[in-house]
């Protein structure tokens, strides 16, 4: 059964006595979810909250209607720069399986499956850490990807990329969606938010602007902030 | 100048009395090593099973108290050996509170004063390599649902080849000390006695070329058992890479 939707009821997150992000939202199954929004405007924090690993300081994250407090095991996340585990390829796409107690001959399909998938078989027995910046981005996406997660959490994927291994990872995204993963994805590519976007969740200073459509707002924004924002007027994250 | 001479003269005939005594392989010398060998690893062992998931858990675990503990830990790096020895001595001692177990002159006893030595060492370098790689590691483990019990058990298997430098620091400190191993040992020949204590006796005994043999021997087995930790985490490192 599927996880979906998710619902953020009157979150807020605040550090350092500052409140860096509140809002009201719900995620429903379907096309990619863009967060945008300039730097400073919350998009990595929104993502951690919903992933879980950050607490709101107020308000619910709620899965299917039900209140979440740990990691959710149909859920990950993929982060701006790839953190690969001091291990190769293929242990690094097995770790999270052998989390969760799947089976061996299990890990062993599975991984090499998304192995080829991530065009990585090649690399299956190399040191995660030696692989190229694209490389490891993709076996980032890969690793999250091998446990069939109901929603996949993408932090800047492509933002260290150059455009071959950016166009690469596009690919594996869509791939991924594909497969039947909800994709929440921040990005600064505003051309890459029209390639993957479904909908747009537009974040200003820690608060969400504007939901809608990706064509609606890239046609006809709501928001001053967002029509500053697509135009490229210089726009600081806070008010 | 007589003074520099015999000080000359002592360096090598310690030398030579080295060579001889590696090379005649002497009876003697080896129970000594071997002791001397024996004592350390034990105690290493002790140290690291303890000192290593103890140091990665304070890296990983957040508690109330854990700056204090981490502070008292690299503090009891510096414990001396003699007080080490002292109170392990209180404690076996006929009438001490584990006086019945008859531990006290044993090479038991030894183990036991050189494990509480080096455990504190092991603990706080393995919490210092461990927490380097946490902070690398505790969003990415954790977004994979890790639970904390699973980031040490990562942490420390990750991190295997730079612990191996906490377990030779632990190790080069045990078989280097003579205060605690004296005390609770007792030096008794064939028994208790080993390279450093024989050391100390022989060096008072005025056999000051014997005295610097047995030390260069023992500065040889450090180099020899660094070597071979090094020679085995590179392979290890290597096959990591290639498998």
């Amino acid at each position: 059964m599927n996880i979906l939707p998710l619902t953020l009821k009157n979150v807020t997150y605040y550090s350092g006595g500052k409140q860096l992000l509140k809002c009201n939202v719900t995620i429903s199954e379907g096309p990619n979810t863009m967060v945008l929004g300039p730097n400073g405007a919350g998009k990595s924090i929104f993502l951690r909250v919903c992933h879980g690993l950050l607490k709101p300081t107020e308000g619910q994250v709620e899965w299917t209607g039900k209140e979440q407090d740990a990691n959710n095991p149909n859920q990950a996340m993929v982060f701006e720069k790839p953190i690969m585990l001091q291990r190769t390829a293929e242990e690094n796409l097995a770790y999270g399986l052998k989390l969760r107690k799947a089976k061996k001959d299990v890990i062993k399909q599975r991984v090499s499956q998304v192995l080829q998938r991530v065009g990585l078989t090649e690399a299956a027995k190399q040191l995660a850490t030696s692989l190229s910046a694209g490389e490891q981005q993709r076996l980032a996406l890969g690793r999250a990807w091998v446990l069939e997660p109901d929603v996949l959490f993408l932090d800047e994927p492509t933002a260290n990329l150059d455009p071959g291994s950016t166009a690469e990872v596009e690919i594996i995204i869509q791939e991924i969606k594909k497969s039947g993963t909800k994709i929440v994805m921040t990005t600064h590519d505003l051309g890459q938010a029209r390639r993957l976007g479904g909908d747009i969740i537009f974040l200003y200073g820690g608060a969400l602007k504007e939901h809608s459509p990706a064509e609606k707002f890239f046609d006809s924004p709501k928001t001053k902030e967002a029509r500053a924002f697509l135009n490229g007027e210089i726009l600081w994250g806070q008010d | 100048m007589a003074g520099t001479e015999d000080t000359a003269n002592n360096f090598l005939d310690a030398l030579l009395l080295a060579l001889d005594l590696i090379t005649g392989l002497n009876a003697g010398l080896i129970e000594i090593v071997g002791l001397s060998l024996s004592v350390s690893l034990s105690a290493v062992l002790i140290a690291g099973s303890i000192g290593l998931p103890l140091g990665a858990a304070l890296a990983v675990y957040n508690f109330r108290g854990r700056q204090i503990s981490i502070v008292l830990l690299n503090a009891l790096m510096g414990l001396p050996p003699v007080f080490i020895g002292l109170t392990v001595y209180l404690l076996l001692s006929r009438s001490g509170p584990l006086g019945a177990l008859d531990l006290l002159f044993t090479p038991t006893a030894m183990v036991i004063a050189q494990a509480i030595l080096i455990t504190p060492i092991v603990a706080a370098l393995s919490r210092q390599t461990c927490q380097g790689l946490y902070e690398i590691y505790q969003e990415q483990l954790r977004s994979l649902g890790a639970t904390p019990l699973n980031i040490v058990l990562t942490i420390l298997w990750d991190a295997r080849i730079s612990l191996l430098t906490a377990i030779m620091a632990g190790f080069g400190r045990a078989i280097a000390e003579v205060g605690a191993v004296f005390i609770v040992g007792g030096n008794i020949e064939n028994f208790t006695r080993v390279m450093t204590t024989t050391i100390a006796l022989e060096t008072s005994k005025g056999n000051l070329a014997l005295a610097m043999a047995l030390g260069i021997i023992l500065v040889l087995l450090s180099i020899v058992v660094n070597g071979v930790a090094s020679i085995t985490a590179d392979s290890v490192s290597r096959s990591k890479a290639n498998r």
